[in-house]
């Protein structure tokens, strides 16, 4: 097998690591367009105003920006959990949990200026969606309860326990008084704006605070010794038992830090929205737009490398930042963007391991 | 409150619960087998919704409930299908891959239903089987004589798939697969067609979960299984990978159902919580989770593709 590799050229992996995947985009796209025949819209209309509208203007870049930011910020969170070999499929759960928490918070301390104000609130979506992350964390740490499983239940509970209070107890005062009974809070103080990075655009703080994250989940794994610990766990849970690394503890720090960068992204989808409040449409996707599921995917896309990710993420913002242009540019229901969305995470999860043997076979470094 | 302990109300929420218990188990029944042969389909719930509509779209053309379920069965062989050649051929990763088959089968029924359908149309829903005399015995009759095709058709299944599980020659194989597919590789054995065969197999029961749950409800509406897939595969796991372990989580997910149905009709669960009460299937199914985790030992190869000469 080795004579027949062709010489390992620089290019050649980072190419592979890219085109794969962005190929399994494409094939899901193509379905996408066949559906859009089908339903007597014009593909080639359809995928122009998508593109014009993830990357035609400033507003259109800086939308698929603001798009990347909570999806970087749940992808680095994967890159850590998926590197140990946790499975978390909570991301959604987590980003409500951590969401309601600080929105909780904002609501409550309405005077507090924002110096003060805005750390806090991150602090507490970064703690609510950590807590949500530790729970199937200790479950499977202490009773070997699988993850894939548990997370997917308290993403469940969350989606119901998120209903409960943004159509009861944190309703807007003013949704109740009209009888409209809207489910979502009131409007969010100036104080838990955050603050424009780049005068002129919606750009803001979170980006940059996405794009820090990833660089220090980077040096968390590859730098210091907790680091290789989830990933020594991730290699071979008997190995590192034997080498003295205490698994159960990697297990559950590296699930609860996946969770609290998903409560740190829920809770800048809410700071950071135009409406500036946290709303659902009661419906399991209604409030996170499935971030959740599509920060896998970017971590996925980047082969569970935190900086890799932030190119990823801006594909995945603009894709669909896109998908929302297309749809109201062709008319179209908007459940055909769930469904294109389900196709392109079926597609890329299905390139991962071709990516992986083609890699191994034009060998190299890694 | 005195109300909803009285003889006939408890009744009707047995009766019920073992009606609404049926979805889950044919859901779980097929989940199992895969399961058993190795391969986790977490994207069972989004199969249930396309079989669902399917079916609902099937009896509101032809008015025939038999065609429903047909076609709600043939929707679950082209997922089931799909799955295998991502989840055994592709060697995805299950957990994420069943995400993927959820969201398309969410969006997808979603769309379909406003494209073709548009307006909530009721339509015909199943009818008791009639057992003559039998139907009016007191108690016995509600509770065991009630009840479709479909609740009987289900709970016969449970044995067979146990005897084809455990008592036949492929069953044999199928547990092999999921335990030690190296060792059954070097039988001679196809490893990836066994897959395939269990894979497709549960994909039909998702189709006929999904179908059932439409046609037990008269209606078709956007996510109308809520995530009773997603606790479908957890059933699997306590009901320790035996279909009759599987039989006694469904029945207690349908009697929970059904208890805060009709709570929620009585009063018991006002409607400002009614959200809250929404979570208890999830968080039992935690719990359970929990108790049984230990206890019971998952097949040694679930999850994990089969690549030749690398075991």
């Amino acid at each position: 097998m080795s004579s027949a590799r062709p010489a390992s050229s620089s290019l050649i992996r980072p190419a592979i690591r890219a085109g794969v995947p962005i190929v399994a985009v494409l094939f899901a796209l193509a379905i996408g367009a066949i559906v859009l025949g089908a339903l007597d819209a014009s593909p080639w209309e359809g995928y122009r105003a998508m593109l014009d509208g993830a990357f035609g203007s400033s507003d259109a870049w800086s939308a698929t920006i603001l798009k990347a930011a909570p999806l970087l910020l749940v992808a680095s969170g994967i890159c850590v959990a998926f590197r140990a070999k946790v499975i978390n499929i909570g991301g959604e759960g987590q980003m409500i949990a951590g969401a309601l928490v600080s929105t909780a918070l904002a609501i409550n301390l309405p005077d507090v200026p924002r110096v003060v104000l805005l750390p806090l609130l991150l602090i507490a979506g970064f703690a609510g969606g950590g807590a949500w992350g530790a729970i199937p964390g200790f479950l499977k740490a202490r009773y070997e309860v699988s993850e894939i499983l548990s997370t997917i239940m308290l993403n469940i509970v969350a989606v119901q326990m998120m209903n409960y209070l943004l159509r009861g107890p944190m309703i807007d005062p003013a949704e109740r008084e009209r009888g409209t009974s809207i489910p979502q809070t009131q409007r969010l103080t100036a104080n838990t704006d955050l603050p424009n990075l780049i005068p002129g655009t919606r750009i803001h703080l979170g980006v940059l605070i996405a794009v820090v994250v990833a660089v220090a989940v980077w040096v968390l794994l590859w730098r210091t010794p907790a680091g290789f610990r989830i990933r020594a766990v991730g290699e071979s849970r008997p190995a590192a038992k034997y080498a003295g690394i205490r698994v159960e503890r990697s297990i559950m720090s590296s699930l609860a830090l996946s969770g609290a960068l998903a409560g740190l992204a829920g809770t800048m989808l809410v700071i950071g929205s135009e409406s500036h409040r946290m709303v659902t449409d009661g419906s399991s996707t209604g409030f996170t737009g499935n971030a959740g599921f599509n920060g896998i995917v970017v971590a996925l896309f980047g082969a569970l490398h935190p900086i890799a990710a932030i190119p990823a993420s801006v594909l995945f913002g603009a894709l669909l930042v896109g998908a929302n242009a297309m749809q109201r540019a062709v008319q179209v229901p908007s459940a055909l963007i769930v469904a294109l969305n389900g196709l392109v995470v079926l597609f890329v999860v299905s390139s991962d391991r071709l990516r992986n043997r083609l890699l191994s076979w034009v060998g190299g470094d890694r | 409150m005195s109300e909803f302990l009285t003889g006939s109300v408890l009744l009707a929420t047995l009766a019920s619960g073992i009606r609404l218990a049926i979805p889950y188990l044919l859901a779980s029944l097929g989940e199992t087998i895969g399961q058993r042969s190795g391969v986790l389909n977490l994207g069972v719930d989004g199969i249930m919704l396309l079989g669902a509509f399917a079916a609902y779209w099937a009896v509101l053309r032809w008015d025939s409930l038999t065609l429903g379920l047909l076609l709600g069965a043939l929707v679950g062989l082209g997922l089931g299908l799909v799955t295998a050649v991502v989840n055994v051929t592709l060697r995805a990763e299950q957990g994420i891959s069943g995400i993927g088959l959820y969201l398309v089968g969410l969006g997808g029924s979603d769309l379909l239903y406003q494209k073709i359908v548009g307006t909530p149309l009721p339509i015909r829903s199943f009818k008791a089987v009639d057992f003559g005399p039998l139907s009016d015995l007191p108690f016995l009759g509600k509770l065991l004589f009630s009840h479709s095709i479909a609740v009987y058709g289900a709970l016969a299944l449970v044995p067979l798939v146990w005897l084809l599980l455990d008592r036949t020659h492929l069953g044999t194989r199928i547990t092999a697969a999921g335990q030690n597919p190296a060792a059954l590789d070097s039988l001679g054995v196809d490893v990836t067609a066994i897959r395939y065969l269990t894979v497709i197999t549960g994909g039909v029961f998702a189709g006929l979960a999904g179908a059932v749950l439409a046609l037990q409800l008269g209606i078709f509406q956007q996510n109308i299984t809520s995530g009773l897939g997603f606790i479908a595969v957890a059933l699997v796991y306590f009901g320790a990978w035996r279909p009759v372990g599987v039989l006694a989580g469904s029945l207690l997910y349908g009697l929970v159902a059904a208890t805060v149905l009709q709570w929620k009709a009585l009063g018991v669960i006002p409607r400002e919580v009614s959200d809250l009460a929404a979570m208890a299937p999830a968080v039992l199914t935690v719990v359970a989770l929990v108790v049984v985790a230990r206890k019971v030992r998952a097949p040694a190869a679930l999850t994990v593709p089969f690549v030749r000469g690398q075991h």
